[in-house]
């Protein structure tokens, strides 16, 4: 793997173990799992159902706890937040982008995207200032009061990058973001994503099974039972 | 501000569920404003008594009277102002349906003694010298298009025969809790009849109305009214003339307890409908709630989202049902108008109203709030799809 000697590492996983208590029964999910990723990394977490990508991914994002290891993220520790603190951790630093896009139905794009500024201290007139450079940077300037029952499937994942970087966090975390959308869709997306990474350097994990997802991202890395397979870069 | 706009628009994200929950509110906040009114209307005789004023009776039953010759004993025993006496006349007027009290009374010490009838001097006067003549309140007047000069026909039930009184005067009420559907007219014009006719029923009392001059000694005063009768004929219960209307409702308490229980049952119900909304709607959203905690909002902005919307939603339907209760109650009011004289809504029963809403609110909103809360968000996130 070629790294530039200039990359912090922006993820550090170190002896990562997650179960699940299915009934009586503890299903391990990641074992003794890991790996860092570098900053400006685009990494994408493939594998098959039920190999842990997700979970991984949920891990890193803060919305679940690990068992056992940890999980520095920016030089913090987030398994020793407590959860009001991550909170506050996941506003500053994570931006989702989901499958299903998750835009909130009744608000507007551009309240969907001021979303996540309504935790800051930043002012009415900063927030739409925010909002209108994260529409413009997916192309949405002129859908700004668009509902998204009036967006198509791909227009509403731009708005869901929008809300996911307007407050600029230090990683994007992407939970299969082309799954519900047709390949002309798709590709715009991956596009813009890959866009976000080499022209702003953002940081971007993506879980996908689409090969050609992967394609676009810098270093693949396969999971399998929970454990990493192989990387390619 | 935001949070506002956003409960505003997830209340009416299903229109028809959220239109027909306002709707449940709005009427068991109205039937809750009218049985309260209703109840305040069975108390209303209660509420509008004076203070001042004592009722003797025959310690036996009301039903059994007393001698005329009373009187005077009364107004020399200490601490009483003044006395007159009145007969309840239980006529009939064209048919039974068309009830109102009707009492034999003497004018002038009798209204001297309820100065809540206003009249005006002229209607007064008249009244007073004319012996057939009669006063009827400005609800009943106006119930029965009644004006001055009238004839006004009754069938006597307790004193038979047919009885022909001269509307004298139409008085007012001095406070909007005094009865204006009585009617009124002179005792002597009985008794004389009486005298002829039913011989052994003349001269003889119903109740004697006492004025104090002091109210705090009613007590005293009482008891010595009715020591001045002992081991008579006719011994004599006082009571205060409110004790004296409570004598009443007591007779009815069972229907008032009832109407009560029922006004509280229909609260409970509406918890119930707008508990199982808040339900409902937190289940459909419980990804979304999922989406909010992943982007950083707290548990406190979750639950400030499902309780705001519970409100919201308990306090429209409160106000359009307090709105509604103005014209509907005033509509009861004149349709029952015979049975309940005074239907005032009582300003306790707005506070009660806007009480329970808040209630049903936050309890409707306790358990989908729990249950957002307590939602891992990975699990939430994994109901979306």
């Amino acid at each position: 793997m070629v790294t530039n000697p200039d990359q912090q590492i922006i993820v550090s996983i170190n002896g990562v173990f997650k179960s699940y208590q299915r009934g009586s029964q503890l299903v391990p999910v990641l074992e003794d799992l890991s790996f860092d990723i570098l900053e400006g990394e685009f990494l994408a977490l493939m594998g098959p159902s039920g190999s842990g990508k997700s979970t991984l991914l949920n891990l890193i994002a803060g919305i679940d706890t690990i068992d056992k290891g940890s999980i520095i993220v920016g030089g913090q520790d987030i398994a020793s937040l407590s959860d009001a603190d991550l909170a506050d951790w996941r506003s500053a630093h994570v931006g989702f982008i989901f499958q299903f896009y998750n835009l909130i139905p009744v608000l507007t794009a551009f309240e969907n995207v001021e979303l996540p500024l309504l935790l800051t201290r930043l002012s009415r007139r900063e927030r739409r200032e925010h909002v209108e450079a994260a529409l413009e940077l997916v192309g949405l300037a002129d859908r700004m009061e668009h509902q998204p029952s009036q967006l198509s499937g791909g227009q509403q994942q731009r708005v869901a990058i929008a809300r996911a970087i307007v407050a600029d966090p230090t990683i994007l975390v992407a939970d299969e973001p082309t799954g519900d959308l047709d390949r002309f869709s798709a590709e715009e997306i991956l596009g813009l994503m890959a866009r976000l990474n080499q022209d702003f350097g953002k940081t971007i994990i993506m879980v996908t099974h689409d090969p050609r997802a992967a394609e676009k991202a810098r270093i693949i890395r396969h999971l399998e039972k929970g454990v990493l397979t192989n990387v390619l870069t | 501000m935001y949070l506002l706009k956003l409960i505003y628009k997830n209340a009416f994200r299903h229109r028809l569920r959220t239109g027909l929950t306002i709707f449940g509110i709005t009427i068991a906040i109205l039937a809750f404003g009218l049985l309260r009114t209703v109840v305040g209307a069975w108390y209303a005789g209660v509420n509008a008594s004076s203070a001042s004023r004592l009722i003797t009776r025959n310690s036996i039953s009301l039903v059994f009277s007393m001698p005329f010759s009373y009187l005077e004993r009364i107004k020399r025993i200490e601490g009483v102002k003044g006395a007159s006496y009145a007969n309840w006349f239980g006529g009939i007027y064209i048919s039974e349906k068309n009830f109102f009290p009707n009492f034999a009374i003497e004018p002038k010490s009798y209204l001297e003694l309820y100065p809540e009838f206003v009249l005006p001097p002229e209607q007064k006067h008249d009244f007073v010298v004319d012996r057939k003549g009669s006063i009827a309140g400005r609800k009943l007047a106006e119930r029965y298009g009644w004006k001055i000069g009238d004839i006004i026909t009754l069938k006597g039930t307790i004193f038979p025969g047919t009885w022909q009184f001269v509307l004298r005067g139409i008085y007012s009420g001095a406070e909007p809790s005094t009865d204006e559907s009585q009617f009124f007219f002179h005792w002597d014009y009985l008794n004389e009849s009486l005298r002829k006719t039913i011989p052994r029923r003349a001269d003889q009392i119903g109740v004697f109305i006492i004025g104090l001059k002091n109210a705090q000694n009613a007590a005293e005063t009482a008891l010595r009214v009715d020591a001045a009768f002992k081991n008579s004929l006719a011994e004599t219960l006082t009571e205060t003339e409110k004790a004296f209307q409570l004598s009443f409702v007591s007779m009815t308490e069972a229907i008032v307890v009832a109407i009560r229980i029922v006004s509280y049952i229909v609260i409970i119900i509406i918890m119930a409908v707008m508990a199982n909304t808040m339900a409902m709607t937190a289940r459909e959203r419980i990804g979304e709630y999922a989406i909010f905690k992943a982007m950083g909002f707290r548990s406190v902005h979750i639950v400030e989202m499902i309780l705001g919307e519970s409100l919201f939603i308990a306090m429209a339907g409160c106000i359009v049902g307090i709105l509604l209760t103005f014209p509907v109650a005033r509509k009861f009011g004149e349709v029952m108008g015979q049975f309940f004289p005074i239907f005032i809504i009582d300003p306790a029963t707005f506070y009660l109203d806007v009480f329970f809403c808040l209630l049903v609110g936050l309890v409707a909103a306790i358990f989908p709030a729990w249950r957002a809360v307590r939602i891992k968000i990975a699990d939430g996130l994994r109901r979306i799809g």
